[in-house]
């Protein structure tokens, strides 16, 4: 795009976030401040997976955006075309064919490769905000790797309720060291984070943070031996293409109580309706 | 309804920026809004999408007070946007406000003092009646010719007469370091005075008046009184490495607020004024005087005062004065949540069935 250089970003703030990436990696869960500067897009709405997308592009990359799972909702498409306009890459709603994927509230279904970049946007990087919301404290906290508040929210869940109350944005041990917000995936992803071929790249623009989760590191829900972490899931197939292993986004289709469920990934429920038509329910 | 899948995102975005064009232009019998005419008539808004907009340039904020159809948040943000892009070519020397070239002053703490008071082009005194004869397009009777002032009177800071009696605090001397800047390195708390001020500089107006005013209400209540607020045109300097010496490269308008508050002292402190102090773009008095208020409530920490209210707590008020990252984070709820939702549905009903599972039913014992 004229007068903008490529993927918007001027080449040394480009260089700042990269430092702040590599440090990140270095520190595998660890938030990492950096000097998020103001997008053309608003915060709250992915500015900061916008800037590590933008830092870590390439003329030969190409790119898929996904918001909730699909490449379609309005948001996904407006930061595809943004990156389409301002940096010109090949765009792509097909999992296999990206090679940096930026991502909100979703991980795909399909493994992902080592030659693969998953960019996570991030609301809130502070596990431990809901908890103790000074950032001045909580930074101290990870310091220590004091995380008994976590555990005796856990606890107080499990007391109360029978098990634990967190459905997405479910806490995370990285590398065995630092308690990590996965961003509001369902805590149905939170597995697919472990010991992932690609490399996990997070960025939060209000915030002004970045962290990163390096290949082939372990990523472990929060939980106790006797109440260990579970997966929560519509007990449901999805309608359009049959999947019973995916993440099923519930469709209100009446005033009468009518629902269906359907794959939150819209290029996986593609991918198995080409594959096999006519199979599903 | 059939279930018909969730496409069309792009048709819809088209469809939608077409609509606001249309939208933002209004019925075509209707004469459009120039730029000019916001720039010249709306210097208020003008001012404060300059403010929060952390840019200055009229004709910018007009153009995006246009854009924004008159949302001033939105002004704001679209230049904030423009800023980002902006390469640096160098840094101000800090601009000489006791050099204004002053259009108001005025002073609640002294009758009269050096440099006088000056009502200037204030709406204080005005009777809040709608005026319906600006219904009309309407010409203005000549102005009155001015006396000119036999020579440019030097008109003091207010607070640096009562620093010359020994009465005001002294403040963390300031010139040593570059002054930080938010803008470029996150903000790491506690803050320090030059971050905090930059903050409050750019940050809401709503805000900041809000807060301000529940430090007079007592939540944090530092006694204040308006030492002076000055409104008027300063110069800009830079001095560039090669020249060695200044150069002005332009003027702004200024709005500057001094509050002056009690402080009892401390063990090391003799009893003595404190300042609060409130700078922005433009014309902007209630933003001026809100910043001072709350700048002096940050103050508290270092002054040794409990604290004890929002308006003291540095991480808190820096943290949220911001109304761009604001609304860009409260408006990001419009955002689908499909996902979030679905898990909340199905945790919502397992712990449904936990809980009617776990009551005993009628009939049963107990």
């Amino acid at each position: 795009m004229n007068g903008y250089n490529f993927a918007y970003l001027d080449e040394p703030t480009k260089r700042m976030i990269r430092r702040a990436i590599l440090k990140a990696v270095s520190i595998p869960g660890h938030q990492v401040p950096f000097g998020a500067r103001e997008m053309p897009l608003p915060y709250g709405w992915g500015t900061g997976g916008i800037q590590v997308t933008a830092a870590i592009l390439g003329p030969e990359d190409v790119l898929k955006v996904i918001d909730q799972g699909a490449d379609d909702t309005t948001n996904a498409v407006s930061i595809r075309r943004f990156f389409a306009r301002t940096a010109g890459v090949e765009t792509t709603t097909h999992t296999a064919e990206a090679s940096v994927i930026q991502t909100r509230h979703r991980i795909p279904e399909m493994p992902l490769r080592a030659d693969q970049i998953l960019v996570y946007q991030v609301p809130l990087p502070e596990p431990l905000a809901k908890l103790e919301p000074s950032r001045a404290e909580t930074r101290q906290m990870h310091a220590l790797a004091d995380y008994g508040l976590m555990h005796v929210k856990l606890y107080e869940d499990i007391a109360r309720f029978g098990h634990v109350a967190i459905s997405y944005d479910y806490p995370v041990m990285v590398n065995g060291r630092y308690l990590m917000s996965p961003s509001p995936i369902p805590a149905f992803d939170t597995p697919k984070m472990n010991r992932m071929a690609a490399l996990q790249l997070f960025g939060a623009g209000r915030e002004k943070r970045i962290y990163a989760v390096p290949p082939f590191t372990t990523v472990r829900p929060l939980d106790f031996e006797d109440h260990p972490f579970k997966l929560v899931r519509a007990p449901h197939a999805c309608t359009l293409c049959g999947a019973r292993d995916s993440y099923l986004d519930e469709v209100v289709t009446d005033d009468r109580g009518g629902r269906i469920f359907v794959c939150s990934d819209t290029d996986y429920c593609e991918g198995r309706r080409d594959a096999a038509p006519g199979e599903a329910a | 309804m059939a279930y018909v899948a969730v496409k069309g995102g792009e048709r819809a975005i088209d469809a939608a920026h077409d609509w606001l064009a249309r939208n933002r232009r209004g019925p075509v019998s209707v004469a459009e809004v120039g730029t000019d005419q916001i720039a010249t008539q709306l210097g208020r808004a003008v001012d404060r999408v300059m403010a929060e907009g952390s840019c200055y340039d009229p004709a910018l904020a007009a153009l995006a007070i246009k854009q924004a159809q008159g949302d001033l948040i939105e002004a704001a943000f679209l230049l904030r946007a423009y800023r980002t892009t902006l390469p640096r070519f160098a840094s101000s020397l800090p601009v000489e406000t006791g050099a204004m070239h002053i259009r108001r002053r005025i002073s609640a703490i002294y009758k009269d003092l050096p440099g006088g008071q000056m009502l200037g082009p204030t709406y204080d005194y005005t009777h809040r009646l709608l005026d319906f004869a600006l219904e009309a397009e309407s010409d203005l009777p000549p102005a009155p010719a001015r006396p000119a002032p036999a020579a440019i009177e030097p008109t003091p800071r207010v607070l640096d007469l009562l620093r010359e009696e020994g009465l005001m605090g002294a403040e963390e001397p300031g010139g040593h370091a570059p002054p930080g800047d938010l803008t470029r390195e996150p903000l790491a708390f506690p803050a320090g005075r030059d971050l905090r001020l930059q903050s409050l500089a750019r940050g809401d107006e709503g805000f900041l008046l809000a807060l301000g005013y529940s430090t007079q209400r007592g939540y944090g209540n530092n006694h204040p009184f308006v030492g002076e607020i000055r409104m008027g045109d300063v110069a800009v300097e830079i001095e560039p490495p090669e020249l060695g010496f200044p150069i002005e490269i332009g003027r702004i308008t200024l709005t500057e607020c001094e509050m002056v508050n009690q402080f009892a002292g401390s063990k090391t402190e003799p009893p003595q004024f404190t300042r609060g102090y409130g700078l922005t773009f433009g014309h902007g008095e209630r933003k001026a005087m809100g910043m001072a208020l709350v700048d002096r409530a940050l103050r508290a920490a270092e002054l040794g005062e409990d604290v004890t209210a929002p308006a003291q707590d540095i991480e808190f008020v820096l943290s949220h004065s911001d109304n761009i990252e604001a609304t860009g984070f409260v408006e990001h709820l419009k955002l689908p949540h499909y996902v979030d939702f679905q898990s909340e549905l199905e945790t919502i009903r397992t712990m449904r069935r936990t809980a009617e599972a776990a009551t005993p039913q009628e009939g049963e014992p107990a």
